[in-house]
């Protein structure tokens, strides 16, 4: 086929193009007629019906500027014939006279879906919004007042509101001291059960052992605070005397926070062993290691980043804790470092005072907000930074 | 375009000669159509005239973007958040691809049966009922029904047991299921990717006897790697390769038996006879 | 450490590793450490066995025990002609009554329900209350009470001298039934339960409809790439460890004070308006709703990313529209597991404390809430107050407390792995 032959086959083509363009056109009078639309609506259709071909050559050259001869060019076109024939009318809608109107027509009801489950993703915005307008708004007020300042605030070692003492440091200590011991008994812990559920156990046990870990995790936190009350503290006491430890001490209180966040470091931790490949195990099999050596030189350090990101994680959740610690911790904000002694964390004061008679806007409302913030902080960085540790170093073993 | 002139027109304008300035029509033309997923370049200028109402076999090696051009004809790339499509693909003239038309609609014309039978977790009824009813079918629903699982050469099998869960049938009568629920919706295009590949030699047969059918009335596309098949039930044959980029292109559009006894191109031949890679 | 000392000490002659006996040595005590930390790894998830059965033994041992009582008048004094109290009829209860307590009193219980309308069990906890007066002196543990009964006796004969003393279960029908009191013997936690199901009801219609929505959202519309669902979807990983009584802050701020118009009920001129306020029920289950939608969200997702891709195609295929595929395929399939998520979340709420305590549940009240614009209290508030006070038989009524809270979270548990496990063979069928 040259050159001549194609251009003539595309004008055929072109001719076939235009009578079914005319009879679209019809189609589109009838059915645009039947809808009651204007006609104005789809100008192009018309002009497509009586396109002159000069219109369509020349259509053709624009679209092949880059083709250095213009037969060429025109030869390229041939191949494609319908297409170029549609292009040209720059609206392709009914260009080749359709059975269907394949037309975009306006589903308001699914655009209104989408925009309602946008709104509902959009809340949780709101929500973050919201508690850093309140934690923010109320802070600023409580840091306006003329017995306040930020130095004071961070400086003080005493917290007495009835004096107007607001020096932070009693509650942050009693709040660190109880997250302390609370880690302190929920890491190892924690981490010796994520080892063992991931390397030792077989299936079978795995499936009876999760399931009391998830009924620990899912205990009220209430239920703790007794717990930690009725038992946690007898038991202390009955052990190092009643003259050591107080009714109320940090010490029970953080024990079982300990106890509470255990199910939280060991899944977490066992996730991260068990998305170790086996490959690697096998491998260190392969070279003579024991168990042991293979759960603790290889899987663990492979896993770091999450059993990292899962301490981090119960660190924040011991220092978010509120209900263990107003039970168990004491009433009365105290500068101590004795665990055995009664202390007052951060939460244990806001509850406390917004569980009594609390007026909007004295100083004391505004209190425990700036409190609040301060707690916000605290766990959102914690959070954070374990988002950012799992992130960072996730590839190395996918 | 200067990509396109190298490759000898000579190939696809054969097919068309031999058949578009007949009688017939085309179902689907694709013109300079290439798709990218991100940066990666999967299908690039892809030229293709796909007639109506005869079976048209893609195949080539895997990888080549059979499927990538296949989900191109009813924009089921558009569910790939990744993928940009590129030139046009025109069905009935219109370009499908133009802002003004919907995907929607331009699926509940051009069907798909997928590799994988995938059934809905729902009656076998209820398979065929849903599209049509979402389609706005306010007719009979058991004849249309049990039309579609006629057509689908189904219902012999499942009459006793449209009640039950879709997911009791074989792999092959899932399959055919899913063709009945294609063509319930009464399309003019069925697009099939490998629709037999995960089947038995006998379960297959069915499928192919079935297309053959079905191909009287529908135009149908459907992507092998199997060359046997092809050349048993298509029409027509197009054969996609990938070139150094491992970007897929249209080697050679044409006549079934054209391909398979006489093909133009070198790399087909090779491919056709095994002495491909 | 020890295995390197091995290796030079050991070394054979020509190879660079240890072979022979003192290779041999050396597995030895490489898998005696490991045996020892085997043990080591099992006693810590033995102690955590362990702890988890001193808790609930804990609570078990203070719901049931022995008590020490001693009443104003003995119930056996107000047999007439030998009929016990229980069996009389209540006329002779109301005679009874009439004879012990003020004129005024009775003309006040006239007033409140005439004694024509009472039952006779209610006549009959009057005399209980106004008339026998039963004082709570000591109580015991469920172990002691059992392994120590002789101690007990001595004990109550020696402190108490008269005190009746009988077993007593904490845990009783009518602990659930009768709303708070301050008499420890008589108080019960209807008024908490009613308050805990409307909080929770509130909770759901609250954060369920969002919480799915946005999970469609966020797996279904939302591009990945789009800097605005990117950030809401780092904002909801967030949100989940914001510790609870920053949320309760948030409701304080929010709901209870801005909000109060609307969580008052006062829009809807609803209740007394002099002491409405917006510690309600509605407030406490909005706070609740905004503290689990990010697990609701979280869970949905991920079950909405378990819905198998072919799924969705095939309704694509089929020319359905996008929320068309969502509502008939994705959803169904999504639903157990985000309806497993939904129940933990809501589990949750359940058992918060602080967030309510600082949104403002109310200490006493002994009324039945009425709607969502009541002052309420639930029950782990009622748990928190009870344990929060010194007399140990407050700490009974709280472990009872917990009893009835635990059966009530655990019921919900167990609908949810009975949820998981059928959803996990209907896959398993598919
Ligand atoms: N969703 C996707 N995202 C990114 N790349 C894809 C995607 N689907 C396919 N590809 C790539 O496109 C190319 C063609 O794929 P495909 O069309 O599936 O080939 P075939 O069906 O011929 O085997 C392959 O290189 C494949 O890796
Ligand atoms: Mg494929």
């Amino acid at each position: 086929m040259g050159p001549k032959s194609r251009v003539s086959a595309c004008k055929k083509e072109t001719g076939r193009w235009q009578k079914a363009g005319e009879e679209a056109a019809r189609n589109w009078e009838l059915l645009t007629a039947n809808r009651g639309e204007s006609l104005g609506l789809r100008p192009a259709t018309q002009t497509f019906a009586g396109l002159p071909a000069e219109v369509t050559k020349e259509q053709g050259e624009i679209m092949t500027q880059s083709a250095p001869v213009a037969e060429a060019a025109i030869s390229a076109e041939s191949m494609r014939g319908p297409v170029a024939g549609a292009e040209s009318t720059g609206e392709t809608v009914l260009g080749g006279g359709p059975k269907y109107d394949l037309r975009r027509r306006p589903r308001v009801a699914e655009s209104l879906i989408q925009g309602f489950l946008f709104l509902c993703g959009a809340i949780s915005i709101l929500t973050t919004l919201g508690i850093v307008y309140v934690l923010g708004r109320e802070s600023l007020l409580f840091f306006a007042n003329e017995e306040v300042n930020l130095l004071k605030f961070f400086g003080g070692t005493e917290w007495q509101p009835a004096i107007s003492r607001f020096g932070i440091w009693p509650l942050v200590t009693a709040t660190l001291m109880a997250s302390l011991i609370a880690m302190a008994v929920a890491l190892p812990m924690g981490l010796c059960i994520a080892i063992y559920l991931s390397e030792y156990a077989g299936q079978r046990t795995r499936s009876v052992l999760k399931p009391i870990l998830e009924v620990l995790a899912g205990i009220p936190t209430v239920v703790y605070g007794y717990f930690a009350l009725t038992f946690m503290t007898p038991f202390l006491r009955g052990i190092l005397g009643r003259d050591i430890v107080e009714i109320y001490n940090t010490a029970s209180a953080g024990i079982v926070i300990g106890i509470l966040v255990i199910p939280l470091v060991s899944s977490m931790s066992e996730d991260a062993l068990s998305a170790v490949p086996g490959s690697l195990r096998q491998a260190s099999y392969g070279l003579g290691a024991t168990r042991l050596e293979t759960a603790v030189r290889i899987v663990l350090p492979a896993a770091l980043s999450g059993v990292a990101a899962a301490f981090i994680v119960a660190i924040s959740r011991a220092i978010g804790e509120t209900m263990i610690v107003a039970i168990a911790a004491g009433a009365g904000p105290n500068f101590t470092f004795s665990p055995f002694r009664a202390a007052e964390t951060m939460t244990g004061h806001i509850v406390r005072i917004s569980g009594g008679d609390l007026s909007y806007d004295s100083i004391d409302y505004n209190s425990i907000f700036a409190i609040g913030l301060l707690l916000f902080l605290m766990t959102l960085s914690l959070n954070i930074l374990s988002q950012w540790i799992v992130r960072r170093f996730r590839e190395e073993y996918e | 375009m200067t990509v396109a002139l190298e490759r000898p027109a000579q190939t696809q304008s054969s097919q068309s000669a031999a058949y578009a300035n007949g009688t017939g029509s085309f179902a689907i033309e694709a013109g300079g159509m290439g798709v990218y997923y991100g940066n990666f370049c999967a299908v690039r200028d892809v030229d293709m005239r796909v007639p109506t109402n005869k079976i048209t076999a893609i195949i080539g090696p895997s990888g080549c973007g059979k499927s990538t051009v296949l989900r191109c004809f009813n924009r089921m790339n558009d569910l790939i958040n990744s993928a940009r499509i590129e030139g046009e693909v025109l069905f009935q003239g219109q370009n499908i691809y133009d802002d003004s038309v919907d995907p929607v609609e331009v699926r509940r014309r051009i069907g798909m049966v997928f590799q994988k039978a995938n059934p809905f977790p729902k009656t076998i009824y209820e398979n065929v009922a849903w599209g049509t009813r979402i389609n706005g079918f306010r007719g009979d629903m058991d004849e249309m029904v049990e039309k579609a699982l006629r057509s689908a050469a189904l219902w012999d099998e499942v009459k006793d047991k449209l009640q039950q869960s879709a997911l009791g049938l074989s792999g092959g009568q899932q399959q055919r299921l899913c063709i009945a629920r294609a063509i319930a919706v009464e399309p003019e295009i069925i697009l099939m990717d490998e629709p037999a590949s995960a089947l038995d030699p006998i379960a297959t047969l069915r499928i192919e006897d079935l297309m053959k059918e079905l191909s009287e009335k529908y135009t149908i596309i459907v992507v092998t790697h199997n060359m046997q098949q092809a050349a048993r039930i298509s029409d027509f044959t197009a054969f996609f390769s990938v070139d150094e980029y491992r970007t897929g292109n249209l080697i050679e559009f044409d006549e079934t038996e054209k391909i398979f006894t006489n093909p133009s191109q070198k790399s087909t031949e090779d491919y056709i006879t095994g002495r491909f890679g | 450490m020890a295995l390197d000392q091995r290796q030079t000490a050991t070394q054979p002659a020509g190879g660079l590793m240890p072979s022979g006996p003192a290779y041999r040595e050396q597995v030895v005590t490489r898998q005696r450490r490991g045996r020892r930390w085997a043990i080591i790894f099992q006693a810590a998830m033995l102690s955590g066995i362990i702890a988890l059965c001193a808790l609930l033994f804990n609570i078990l041992n203070q719901s049931f025990g022995y008590v020490a009582i001693i009443n104003n008048i003995d119930p056996a004094e107000l047999a007439i002609d030998g009929v016990p109290l229980d069996e009389l009829t209540k006329d002779q209860l109301v005679g009874i009554l009439e004879a012990n307590v003020s004129a005024g009193l009775m003309r006040r219980y006239e007033h409140d329900m005439p004694f024509a309308q009472r039952t006779s069990e209610n006549v009959h906890e009057l005399i209980l209350e106004r008339v026998v007066e039963p004082q709570v002196q000591a109580t015991w543990g469920l172990f002691e009470s059992v392994f120590a009964r002789g101690s007990v006796f001595a004990e109550a004969e020696e402190r108490f001298p008269g005190s009746d003393v009988y077993f007593r279960s904490w845990l009783t029908t009518s602990f659930i039934s009768k709303s708070q009191s301050s008499e420890p013997l008589r108080a019960g936690v209807r008024t908490a339960i009613f308050g805990s199901l409307w909080v929770v009801a509130i909770t759901i219609l609250f954060s369920f409809p969002i919480g799915v929505g946005a999970a469609i959202y966020l797996e279904e519309y939302a591009h990945k790439e789009r800097l605005i669902n990117r950030l809401i979807q780092t904002n909801i990983n967030n949100l989940a460890g914001v510790p609870s009584i920053i949320y309760g802050m948030l409701g304080l701020a929010i709901f209870v004070r801005i909000l109060e118009v609307f969580t008052s009920g006062a829009f809807l001129g609803i209740g007394d308006q002099s002491t409405a306020n917006g510690r309600t029920i509605i407030s406490a289950g909005l706070t609740l709703g905004l503290l689990i939608l990010p697990l609701i969200i979280i869970n949905g997702q991920e079950a909405i990313r378990a819905v198998p891709n072919s799924l969705r195609q095939a309704g694509f295929g089929l020319g359905a529209t996008h929320w068309q595929v969502i509502w008939h395929h994705v959803l169904p399939s999504a639903m157990p597991g985000i309806l497993t998520g939904t129940i933990l979340a809501i589990s949750r709420a359940i058992g918060e404390t602080a967030p309510l305590v600082v949104v403002g549940a109310s200490t006493f009240i002994a009324l039945d809430p009425s709607g969502p614009f009541s002052k309420f209290t639930v029950l782990p508030i009622q748990i928190y107050q009870w344990t929060s006070r010194p007399q140990d038989e407050f700490r009974n009524l709280a472990a009872a407390a917990i009893l009835v809270l635990l059966v009530l979270l655990l019921t919900m548990n167990a609908s949810a792995v009975l949820l998981r496990n059928h959803f996990d063979r209907g896959q398993a069928n598919a």
